[in-house]
């Protein structure tokens, strides 16, 4: 079973974006986002070496709606300093993170919420893999932001992934 | 024309015109900021929630209609994931060319980014 | 019925964005920033498309978008990696 499936998470994912992509309940769908769910993490898994361990699936949807509900706000914020905000008065950060996170899977899931969420943008990670580079669009206090993205984000998913 | 038809009127057209807004916005962002890295900021954030009234609208209009439609959602799913891969190249991009501000941080374990990092050999 | 105005508007709104991408794209100050117009412009035409579909009370297009989030994607990453590594496929 192990060797048949060696992604279970991937392999869900796949049937169900098959699904969404027909846009239809028929039984030849099925047949065929199940031939996809086992054929592509098997040839695919010398690339996936771990599977990623997630301890609380729930907290990841909360952490989801979280991160939509930021977007929206985000927006807002980026909208205002894009039109009212004199153009010598953005006064623009480069922010270092340092990571307390190790697996790449959480990794990533941070540096795409840091670039969806408020003026804020993941430029690069270290070589190390220990800190992410952070560029802010508008941050009179970088250390303000740090701390803010290690507490709302970091913190939350340290508990989602074991 | 019942109460919730014109309910659900109104709100799409509340969806459609605040997310035209935001789509122009974007776009202004790229011309009006004046540095590269600031200019990457505009677009992967107001664009998105453009394109995400938009589906939201096409959704509803579909289920107003009684047809429910799933690519909608997929859709909002493949540009909420692909949107920080495009701004990370874009900003690795930017910092190799040297076209991003130059005064980078060290990062906090002395490691170089990797983007400016030598190439890592292969055993 | 406010909802085909609303429609006008978004599509006036779409189009504006295009031109000052255009614009962008033949002042921009770095080839980064032609990379950055060129994605911008695809997700602008996705809502293009998906407005379209609105406007014609069909779902048809929805398949154009879905294909057009998918490659406009690929591209923009094609183009960066070129850029930083020299080559696509290595």
């Amino acid at each position: 079973m192990r060797r048949l499936l060696p992604h279970p998470y991937l392999s869900l994912t796949l049937v169900v974006l098959w699904f969404l992509l027909v846009n239809q309940w028929k039984l030849g769908s099925l047949v065929m986002a199940l031939i996809l769910g086992t054929v592509i993490p098997l040839l695919t898994s010398a690339w996936w070496p771990d599977r990623p361990r997630i301890r609380r699936p729930f907290a990841l949807a909360a952490y989801v709606a979280l991160v939509l509900w930021d977007v929206i706000v985000a927006n807002f914020q980026v909208a205002r300093i894009v039109l009212f905000m004199p153009r010598d008065r953005i006064r623009s950060a480069w922010i270092t993170v340092p990571l307390d996170l190790t697996q790449p899977e959480a990794i990533s899931l941070l540096a795409g919420t840091i670039t969806m969420t408020p003026g804020t943008l993941t430029a690069d990670l270290s070589a190390d893999g220990r800190a992410l580079l952070v560029h802010a669009l508008h941050a009179p206090d970088p250390e303000a932001v740090r701390d803010d993205i290690k507490a709302r984000y970091e913190s939350r998913l340290q508990r989602i992934f074991a | 024309m019942t109460g919730f038809d014109t309910l659900l009127d109104l709100v799409l057209s509340a969806l459609l015109v605040g997310g035209g807004i935001f789509t122009l916005i974007g776009s202004y962002g790229l011309i009006r900021l004046p540095r590269p890295m600031q200019r990457l900021h505009a677009p992967t954030k107001a664009t998105t929630i453009g394109v995400g009234a938009a589906l939201a609208v096409s959704a509803l209009d579909g289920l107003g209609q009684g047809q429910i439609s799933w690519q909608e959602l997929l859709i909002t799913l493949f540009l909420l994931l692909t949107a920080p891969v495009s701004a990370l190249f874009l900003a690795k991009t930017l910092i190799l060319r040297g076209e991003a501000d130059r005064d980078l941080p060290p990062s906090p374990t002395g490691a170089a980014w990797s983007t400016l990092a030598p190439p890592r050999q292969d055993p | 019925m406010i909802l085909p105005h609303a429609l006008i508007f978004f599509l006036i709104c779409v189009t504006l964005a295009f031109a000052l991408n255009l614009w962008r794209l033949f002042t921009a100050p770095t080839l980064t920033d032609r990379i950055l117009v060129l994605d911008t412009m695809t997700v602008n035409a996705i809502a293009l498309v998906i407005l379209y579909g609105i406007w014609g009370g069909t779902h048809l297009y929805l398949e154009v978008a879905v294909l057009f989030a998918l490659t406009s994607f690929v591209g923009t990453v094609a183009y960066c990696r070129y850029l930083l590594r020299g080559n696509i496929i290595e």
